[in-house]
């Protein structure tokens, strides 16, 4: 992991926020990302985001998961230890079913919890860079990366064009890491009336 | 603008009072930091004490053996698997709030679903201790488990219902938690970026994975709520489901009966919200959140328990015409025991009927349905029903044997086998205290991502979209 330079830009509206990006994408400024207090539908779309395959993913571990269970019982009842139980079948279908189905919804919960946990990079004592400690309040957290074109100044003035309410440059690591939190992490002091102005 | 933030102000605002993005966090993550109330401090403390007392009599069954109960040869089951349909059937509605009503668009989940969800987990904890316990050896529970093992392999009976129980309860425990716990991440990573001590930032970070409100993470979260959602939603109705094949799949007259899965889904649902009712008149009050947990959504799931009990009260009547329509005589019988007045345990029937049918129908009634103290009367009266029902298919159906001199009449539980339900009401509360103080009650993101639509300061200006023309309105609000 690298550390970067990025220019920040506040927005406390998602109603600015929306054209904003449409703006800076045209203007060929490079976005590593927006924090969100909450989902904004249709901004991952206007970012030029792809759609997630997390769905997909899902049901594979469901599949999986249908046929672990249907394969492990009639292994089980047929092959293993063919048990006679007061002469039902060795291969009660309907009986099957309860476990199936459960088996289903379990893999394919758990999986995609887990693949989404790991495409995320979440985990516990995970640790990263917050460009703005507001950003899981109340502001819309617009990070442009610095590129070898990028002049700050400009991206700056861009920004504050486009309605950013606060803007500022921060070097960060891009990545997680474990252990402490940056010591230059900026922290979190209520909001008063001016403090956006 | 891409979402539709227009909404008919026929429909009452979900958030009321002028709010802004932040005072939403405010308010909900206030109740966090600060210090414990008094009266948090007593119901906390009483919790515990029950939650030990139940552990000591868990003990007690434990070291003594199911002798310490009165159960016997008649009555096998008693008490402890009527607390167990019953903490199952609770465990139901905070699935069902935060999936079904998901997939179907309501938005009034958004203010009751996390605590809801924190009920459902908790309750189906209690309600899984109850079969766990009534093995005797409890030490040997693993062997529910389809693992490898020395004898044989001698391998579990996948023909069981009582095996599909232990496959329905684990799996729905898991998913419930995963499902309340991936919808908390965004709200913990609020508390920990608000949090001024080191121990709160350093407590909240770990348990908020590092979220940072990226738009990608965003986009995955909702994909996998939505994705759990549809699964969970089968889920919630096979639980109840497969609970019931522990009854229906049997011969027992009173038992084997085939509207059970149903019934008992219904049952769960209806018992569901009204423990939700229960907790969530005394939290919003306490946490002080009537904003966000308004009258409309306590009229809401008022009319949600009108619904379901009706539904019961089919179920009930059904029994009984199919019995008298079978005319097979045990089965007839076994009614008889149930309705008719002159049977030991008629009076638990009655008590049943009047809780479950006759006293939601009040319900019906816009006035007591926007009653706070009425609705909290009433969600206590439906447990109480909703117990009863459980404690009447169980016991009623098997206390008269076939033989009459293996009639066990006078069933009493012993003191250790109330003091394992009272233990568990320990375990429920002071869970439910601890997620009440350092977890945020309400969905924080959920309510800001529906409050542009549904907050009463915003709805207030509606009226003028409605009057926009075709063109100005489509300009607005839709994708594009």
């Amino acid at each position: 992991m690298a550390k970067k330079k990025f220019v920040v830009g506040c927005f406390d509206d998602e109603k600015v926020l929306f054209p904003a990006v449409k703006k800076v994408r045209k203007a060929g400024y490079k976005i590593h990302d927006v924090y969100t207090p909450f989902p904004i539908h249709g901004l991952d779309q206007v970012m030029g985001l792809r759609d997630t395959s997390l769905h997909t993913a899902g049901f594979i571990y469901g599949i999986t998961g249908t046929t672990t269970a249907l394969t492990f019982m009639s292994w089980v009842f047929n092959k293993d230890w063919p048990l006679n139980i007061g002469g039902k079948p060795h291969f009660p279908l309907p009986a099957f079913i309860p476990i199936t189905f459960e088996l289903t919804v379990l893999f394919s919960a758990v999986g995609m919890v887990l693949t989404f946990c790991y495409l995320c990079q979440l985990a516990p004592f995970v640790k990263k860079h917050h460009f703005h400690a507001r950003a899981t309040d109340d502001l819309f957290v617009m990070v442009l990366e610095c590129t070898s074109k990028t002049k700050e100044d400009e991206a700056k003035a861009f920004l504050e064009t486009v309605g950013a309410k606060e803007i500022n440059v921060q070097v960060a690591e891009d990545g997680w890491w474990l252990g402490r939190y940056a010591k230059e992490q900026k922290l979190y002091d209520t909001p008063t009336e001016n403090s956006l102005a | 603008m891409a979402s539709l933030r227009y909404e008919s102000q026929v429909r009452e605002p979900l958030v009321t009072g002028a709010k802004t993005y932040h005072d939403v966090t405010e308010d909900i993550v206030r109740p966090i930091e600060a210090a414990p109330s008094r009266l948090w401090k007593i119901g906390f403390t009483i919790s515990v004490l029950l939650l030990l007392f139940g552990v000591y009599s868990v003990y007690r069954e434990v070291v003594y053996g199911i002798g310490e109960w009165n159960l016997n040869k008649t009555i096998g089951w008693g008490w402890d698997i009527t607390n167990f349909v019953w903490w199952v059937g609770i465990g139901h509605a905070g699935t069902l709030i935060s999936a079904i009503l998901l997939l179907f668009r309501q938005g009034w989940r958004t203010g009751v679903n996390r605590a809801a969800e924190a009920m459902t987990i908790f309750a189906v904890m209690c309600a899984g201790q109850f079969p766990i316990f009534h093995m005797g050896r409890v030490w040997m529970a693993f062997f529910v488990l389809p693992y490898p093992n020395s004898r044989g392999p001698l391998w579990v009976n996948f023909n069981s219902p009582l095996l599909w129980d232990v496959f329905a309860i684990s799996t729905y425990f898991t998913v419930s938690l995963l499902f309340w716990y991936a919808g908390l991440l965004p709200d913990l990573a609020t508390v920990r970026d608000r949090a001024k001590e080191k121990w709160r930032k350093n407590m909240y970070g770990v348990l908020a994975f590092g979220w940072t409100g990226s738009t990608k993470h965003w986009q995955r979260h909702e994909a996998l709520s939505l994705v759990l959602a549809g699964l969970s939603t089968p889920l919630v109705l096979s639980v109840h489901t497969i609970v019931s094949f522990d009854f229906a799949t049997s011969v027992i007259p009173g038992w084997h009966t085939t509207i059970f899965p149903p019934y008992f889904v219904a049952g769960a649902i209806f018992s569901g919200f009204a423990m939700v009712q229960t907790l969530l008149i005394i939290t919003r009050k306490v946490l002080n959140l009537n904003d966000y947990i308004t009258m409309e959504h306590i009229e809401v799931m008022n009319k949600v328990i009108v619904l379901t009990g009706s539904i019961v009260g089919i179920a009930y009547i059904t029994e009984l015409f199919i019995s008298w329509y079978g005319q097979n005589p045990y089965e007839m019988a076994a009614f008889k025991n149930r309705y008719d007045l002159s049977t030991p345990y008629a009076w638990s029937y009655w008590l049943m009927m009047s809780c479950n049918v006759i006293a939601p129908q009040f319900f019906w009634f816009r006035k007591l349905r926007r009653n706070i103290l009425f609705t909290f009367f009433m969600s206590i009266i439906v447990n109480v029903g909703m117990w009863f029902e459980r404690f009447v298919i169980i016991v009623t159906s098997i206390y008269r044997d076939y033989l009459p001199s293996s009639w066990s009449t006078y069933y009493t539980p012993s003191l250790w086998e109330v003091g394992f339900y009272l233990g568990t009401f320990g375990l429920f509360f002071t869970c439910f205290f601890l997620f009440a103080k350092y977890f945020p009650v309400i969905a924080i993101a959920e309510i800001k991502h529906i409050l542009k639509k549904n907050g009463e300061s915003y709805k207030a200006n509606m009226g003028e979209e409605e009057k926009a023309t075709v063109e100005h309105f489509t300009h607005e609000n839709a994708h594009h």
